[in-house]
């Protein structure tokens, strides 16, 4: 089985140009075939582990260690990790404009699988994955991500998941800004991708509306930047009923 | 905004930078075009013409009858002065062409300077597509002319692909018919230095002009455009859309963009746009549109201008998705291009000029242009 083992992680941003250290001390282990919630209020570090897993140049490690199927992440490219099994549903997906979701979404699964998918099967594919997730066809002319309505943007992100189906997802917030219809159709998506058994999934959230539609069995509390509580889904409930506050203290609304 | 269209020389002086239209322009490059002295340089020509397009010699005074404009400043004024006549496109009246008219023009050293005067007229209800592209190297001072009558429509592609060392300056003088519509692009990526100046003028109510442009340019490469617009009919559009995107050491672009509607050029409809991504620290950009509005009854009219950086979020999220950086960054490019490189309808010079863009970011399996 394929896992994720983050030990000791510690992330700085650069903040009115001075570091300042964000996660600290982060340890966190998904097998394939998992899936994970890490919950926490607004401004603990869930979306900076996300996008320190992506790479993104904003976020310096300053210690500890990330290995995805015995590689270090930590060692590889943006693109790299991605072509290695790592996916990021960004909690704000990015415009690009004047790249069309089409070409993008097919630059990506070559990048991904290593090779460029026959035309006609791809065609039907892609059809195939915008018509599960309700995008209507038109979007593979548009520009990706540019003028797309926050719900639009959350299903484009699980289009893309189904089709690179990588070996590590993070999805940040991918509840948020959906409607209910939105979120259900959302949530089929990360449940067809899950129901093939080997995907290690790890759902960032702050609400608990997500984990309604998607069974976790692990869930994991962010407080300034480090893991302060762990639990199956009982753990969920328990913040759903009492808030945040049992975990930081008080005055911590979620 | 200065309106003055001349072929008396004298009408314009050696410019001496301070001038408002020289201000920016690479003087010291186009130095040998100043000179009001006949020369024996040519280029060499190509020529893809359709059945039924008419290619042939004029005189200098039936081109001066002909021509969409007069020349708007020195180098103009002496390329019709000095070219001996001029080379006519002809699209007979009512003919249709959807296979372009293609003229290449090529050329082999710096000296001496070549004086060169192009027209292309578009006959009433016709329609066609002209591509005239540039090659080699060349001190090249060219006046093209492009009259599209009534009812017309022509699409002109105008391909500045000059290896490194040439120098290019011209006055593309555009005039739109009654009804007609005139679509042309721009495109400038090589060359030592470029200065090419587009007037659009019209002939009549309904006129379309769509200008657009694009330049590349690499270290030590200015290339300034401008355009002027001059509304003076009723209910006429235009829409320019010019984008620049440069990298490396002393690289420079100035587009200047003046759009003028005049009192009598009520229900016009203008909007312009200049756009420039800087691709690393070496370059500079400089973005002057100018809207001058005449008269209180306009159908729409703005403007916009903007020089960014390159942005490493779109590059994030594309590596992200496992798509190599070389990639990323062609596609990020060619995407800020996308909306000049889709208004060009022939899919063979889109899809030549998409490659010769990724060959200027150095991926392309090509020489750079
Ligand atoms: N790129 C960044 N630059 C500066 N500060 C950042 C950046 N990213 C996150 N932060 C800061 O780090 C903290 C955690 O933010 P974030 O990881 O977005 O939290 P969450 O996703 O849990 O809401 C916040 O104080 C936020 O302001
Ligand atoms: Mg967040």
């Amino acid at each position: 089985m394929t896992e994720l083992i983050i030990r000791d992680l510690h992330v700085e941003v650069e903040s009115d140009g001075a570091p300042k250290e964000i996660l600290r001390g982060v340890d966190l282990t998904v097998h394939g075939g998992q899936t994970h919630a890490i919950m926490g209020p607004n401004g603990s570090g869930k979306s900076t582990l996300a996008y320190a897993l992506a790479g993104h140049p904003a976020y310096t490690i300053t210690g500890g260690s990330v290995v995805m199927d015995g590689q270090d992440l930590l060692d590889m490219s943006v693109d790299e990790r991605a072509r290695a099994g790592l996916f990021l549903a960004m909690q704000y997906p990015v415009e690009v404009p004047g790249v069309s979701v089409s070409n993008f979404l097919r630059s990506a699964v070559t990048a991904v699988r290593g090779e460029a998918p026959a035309l006609r099967t791809w065609l039907k594919e892609m059809r195939g994955a915008m018509a599960d997730l309700h995008v209507d066809p038109s979007f593979a002319e548009r520009s990706v991500n540019e003028g797309f309505s926050g719900g639009e943007r959350k299903r484009h992100e699980i289009l893309q998941l189904e089709l690179l189906n990588p070996k590590f997802a993070v999805l940040d917030e991918t509840d948020s800004g959906l409607d209910v219809d939105a979120l259900k159709v959302v949530s089929e998506g990360v449940n067809r991708v899950r129901a093939g058994g080997e995907i290690g999934v790890v759902l960032i959230t702050h609400t608990t509306r997500l984990l309604k539609q998607i069974p976790v069995e692990f869930v994991h509390v962010m407080w300034q930047g480090r893991i302060v509580a762990e639990g199956g889904p009982e753990l969920a409930e328990q913040i759903e009923a009492d808030g945040y506050e049992q975990f930081t203290g008080a005055g911590v609304a979620g | 905004m200065s309106n003055l269209r001349s072929y008396d020389v004298a009408d314009f002086p050696v410019p001496t930078g301070r001038e408002e239209v020289w201000r920016f322009a690479p003087r010291t490059a186009l130095k040998p075009m100043f000179d009001d002295a006949p020369s024996e340089g040519h280029l060499q020509w190509e020529t893809v013409l359709p059945e039924g397009v008419v290619l042939r010699e004029i005189s200098t005074e039936e081109a001066t009858a002909r021509a969409a404009s007069a020349p708007v400043d020195r180098i103009s004024a002496l390329a019709a002065k000095h070219a001996g006549g001029a080379v006519l496109l002809e699209i007979p009246a009512g003919s249709q062409h959807p296979e372009p008219v293609v003229l290449d023009l090529s050329g082999t050293g710096r000296e001496p300077v070549v004086w060169g005067w192009i027209l292309i007229e578009v006959g009433e209800g016709a329609s066609a597509t002209v591509a005239l592209r540039h090659f080699g190297t060349a001190m090249y001072a060219g006046n093209v002319s492009v009259v599209v009558k009534e009812g017309a429509r022509l699409e002109f592609v105008s391909v500045q692909a000059w290896d490194d060392d040439a120098v290019h300056a011209g006055h593309l003088a555009t005039r739109v018919g009654r009804d007609a519509t005139l679509r042309t692009v721009v495109v400038t990526l090589g060359g030592e230095a470029a200065r090419l100046v587009q007037t659009v003028d019209y002939d009549g109510p309904g006129g379309d002009a769509d200008v657009r442009g694009l330049y590349f340019a690499d270290a030590g490469q200015r290339f300034e455009h401008r355009s002027f617009v001059n509304h003076d009919q009723p209910h006429c559009r235009s829409n320019v859309v010019f984008k620049g995107a440069l990298q490396g050491e002393g690289a420079r672009s100035v587009w200047v963009g003046d759009v003028l509607i005049q009192p009598s050029a009520v229900g016009t409809q203008t909007y312009e746009i200049n756009r420039n991504l800087l691709l690393d620290d070496g370059p500079r950009a400089d973005s002057v549109p100018n809207l001058e509005i005449l008269t209180g009854d306009v159908a729409g009219a703005g403007h916009a201008s903007a020089t960014g950086r390159f942005d490493e979020e779109q590059l994030f999220y594309l590596r992200s998705r496992g798509i190599p950086e070389e990639q990323a960054r062609r596609l990020v490019v060619l995407g800020f291009f996308a909306d000049v490189l889709d208004g060009i309808d022939v899919p063979m010079i889109r899809s030549e000029l998409m490659r010769a863009v990724e060959a200027e970011l150095g991926y392309g399996d090509q020489e750079s242009a």
